[in-house]
């Protein structure tokens, strides 16, 4: 898996990847525009390489999901974002900056992110758990502060846990506890948040107060929000952009009507599906179609590449 | 934040049933947030170092009282009592406060670091490394660094010092798997222990009886030949280690959520991890070097002091405080209580092996994990 990474969709939001080369245009040429850009980075494990070239933007202000099958490295490119996986080539720009260039402190300060398994720490109250958020904020020269406590009641607040604020955080159900979690990543005041498969272990209806949550905070704070979500109809009703990884590299990216098409589902997951307007909310919604192989590539054919409205 | 709802008791982790509040009281010192609970245990667990450490001045075979070791401390004792005071006994007892102080922190250090009690100096390596150099020196040295004369000059510090920082790199660094992984620290620093154990009793049994006497009673853990000579640089240690620890107090707690979230809230972990594991070796290694490796100090004291603090990870201060009560307690045991004198070592292994089985039989996953 060592692809140069491409783009085989129309570029169909401002806002997607550059060509190969990441050398298109000097920096800053979107000042306004890019919160993370990704320049020609490789990303490996070990000996393993994973992305080679990769250039992939992300868009200031928007909800970006980053989809694809398992294995896919879409978690090692969120990771790459969240500076827990140095690119062994290439940089990583955060607002126009290189990140390897400035302190960890003041990194955190504009990009926070909520990993995949965080621990929850034993005797500590909700409230104690989301005050780590204001960590990057704090030194030995400047400690606690009213405008510290203020903002842990904000962000407890926001994520409806002011009830449970002295609860110990280990008795949380899954759903408080992921709350809690995001609660922290509020508290911490980054314009821009990395959240990797924020909804795993949940149910349907905690998935959902996630990701309402996670467009609140998009909506009323400006924040940008850059996921991964296993759940493509979700991706496509919380995202203003997917970015479908596979094979290596960027496979499809743009608006979720232009990704979710039964050409990049089969293609990024080896999945036959119809793709309809969601009746709740008009979004794509993926439905898995139950084909023999043969008939399955016939009915493909049939559908084409026009996207199956009922 | 001053909470009215304050937990009453002192439990464990564990123990913390849903419903309960978890809240605890503050209090606001120079903008900062003390923790009620562990500054009020912090205090009297002072106290009561000071008033054992008082009870193992005047133990002893002269008719001294408490009244006149403060007295004597003071400066205003008889020729005799400064004799006694200042030459016989403080230095076993401040030898004993400065080296459980130093093992307390240690473990609290690495305990916290690794996310796991059982990952203390004695059992990753670091104390059996300290052994192995400083056991190298008594034995090689034909002797000169007779302990129980209290000739220790540099060579047994610097030789444990050295032990220590190479076991501890060395072990470290096999246990690192992009990040670290605290079985495999654990079951490594086993490893290592077992081995450099087999080569100390290599070399005991090929070394001249003398040594071999000398190395065995120092490798007992004993704090009998102690001098001022070998308590000065614990101190000197603990003044300049300490200050560094704490500054890695704020990193400390946000590890507990995990490499990944440490590293999204700022934390330079490399240089976290280079800082909290050097601050652990010099200490555990200062500490060995005066007294000998004194078993299970590093892996009690935290322990306790967690639990009677109610946090989630062992305090600091508090855990050193700890240590220090411990040692300068299982020593006037061994002196003043048992028929015949017992290296401080043996009393500690004796009471701290069956809390190390406890603790094994009775922890539950989350408990050793985080």
């Amino acid at each position: 898996m060592t692809a140069t990474s491409q783009n085989p969709t129309p570029a169909s939001t401002p806002a997607s990847t550059t060509a190969d080369d990441g050398t298109d245009g000097p920096q800053g040429a979107r000042p306004d525009g890019v919160a993370l850009q990704a320049r020609a980075i490789t990303l490996a494990y070990d000996k393993a390489v994973i992305f080679e070239g990769l250039d992939l933007s992300v868009g200031q202000g928007e909800i970006t999901t980053l989809i694809g099958a398992n294995g896919s490295g879409k978690s090692t490119i969120l990771k790459a974002f969240g500076r827990l996986l140095s690119p062994t080539a290439g940089t990583i720009e955060l607002h126009g900056t290189p990140m390897r260039s400035q302190s960890a402190r003041a990194v955190a300060r504009q990009l926070a992110i909520l990993p995949q398994k965080p621990l929850t720490p034993t005797a500590t109250s909700v409230r104690d758990l989301v005050s780590r958020g204001r960590h990057p904020h704090q030194s030995l020269w400047r400690p606690w502060t009213a405008g510290d406590a203020a903002i842990i009641d904000a962000a407890l607040a926001a994520t409806g846990l002011l009830e449970l604020a002295d609860r110990d955080a280990g008795s949380l159900s899954g759903g408080q506890l992921q709350r809690a979690w995001i609660a922290l990543v509020l508290a911490q005041e980054a314009p821009t948040i990395l959240l990797d498969e924020p909804t795993t272990f949940l149910d349907l209806s905690h998935q959902l107060d996630v990701l309402r949550l996670v467009r609140r905070i998009n909506r009323e704070r400006g924040s940008t929000v850059v996921m991964v979500l296993h759940d493509l109809s979700l991706a496509a009703r919380f995202s203003d952009r997917l970015v479908v990884i596979g094979r290596g590299r960027v496979l499809a990216d743009g608006a979720p009507w232009d990704v979710l098409t039964p050409e990049v589902l089969h293609d990024a997951f080896d999945l036959e599906a119809l793709v309809i307007a969601d009746p709740a909310t008009g979004t794509p919604l993926v439905v898995p179609v139950e084909f023999e192989t043969e008939e399955g590539s016939v009915m493909r054919s049939l559908l084409g590449s026009a996207n199956l409205t009922l | 934040m001053t909470g009215t709802d304050v937990r009453a008791d002192t439990a464990a982790p564990t123990a913390a049933s849903p419903g309960r509040g978890a809240r605890r009281r503050e209090l606001r010192i120079l903008g900062r947030r003390i923790d009620l609970q562990v500054l009020v245990v912090t205090v009297v667990v002072l106290v009561v170092v000071v008033f054992v450490a008082l009870l193992g001045i005047v133990a002893g075979s002269s008719s001294l009282t408490i009244p006149d070791a403060l007295r004597t401390l003071l400066g205003a004792g008889t020729g005799a009592e400064q004799l006694i005071v200042f030459e016989l006994r403080l230095p076993r007892v401040a030898g004993a406060l400065v080296v459980g102080c130093a093992l307390g922190i240690a473990g609290a250090l690495t305990q916290t670091f690794a996310r796991n009690p059982l990952a203390t100096p004695d059992i990753i390596g670091v104390t059996s490394g300290a052994a192995f150099g400083a056991v190298a020196v008594i034995v090689f040295s034909g002797g000169v660094y007779a302990v129980g004369a209290g000739t220790l000059s540099l060579g047994v510090p610097l030789a444990a010092t050295l032990g220590a920082l190479i076991t501890a790199a060395i072990v470290y660094g096999l246990s690192w798997k992009g990040g670290v992984d605290s079985f495999r620290l654990i079951l490594i620093g086993i490893g290592a222990t077992a081995t450099l154990m087999g080569l100390i009793r290599w070399f005991i049994a090929r070394a001249q009886l003398v040594e071999a006497a000398t190395a065995s009673q120092w490798l007992a853990g004993s704090l009998s030949g102690i001098s001022w000579t070998s308590v000065v640089p614990v101190v000197v240690v603990l003044l300049i280690v300490t200050p560094i620890a704490m500054t890695q107090t704020f990193a400390l707690e946000i590890g507990r959520l995990g490499d990944d979230m440490s590293t999204g809230l700022g934390v330079a972990l490399q240089r976290h991890r280079i800082i909290v594991i050097a601050c652990a070796v010099v200490l555990a290694a200062a500490a060995v070097s005066a007294a000998g490796p004194i078993e299970f100090i590093a892996f009690v004291a935290p322990q306790i002091a967690r639990r009677i603090a109610g946090t989630g990870r062992p305090p600091l201060l508090l855990s050193g405080f700890m240590g220090a009560l411990v040692v300068v307690g299982a020593d006037l045991i061994a002196r003043a209580l048992l028929p015949s004198p017992v290296p401080v070592g043996i009393i500690t292994a004796i009471v701290g092996a069956p809390y190390l089985i406890w603790l094994l039989t009775r922890r539950k996953e989350r408990e050793t994990l985080r």
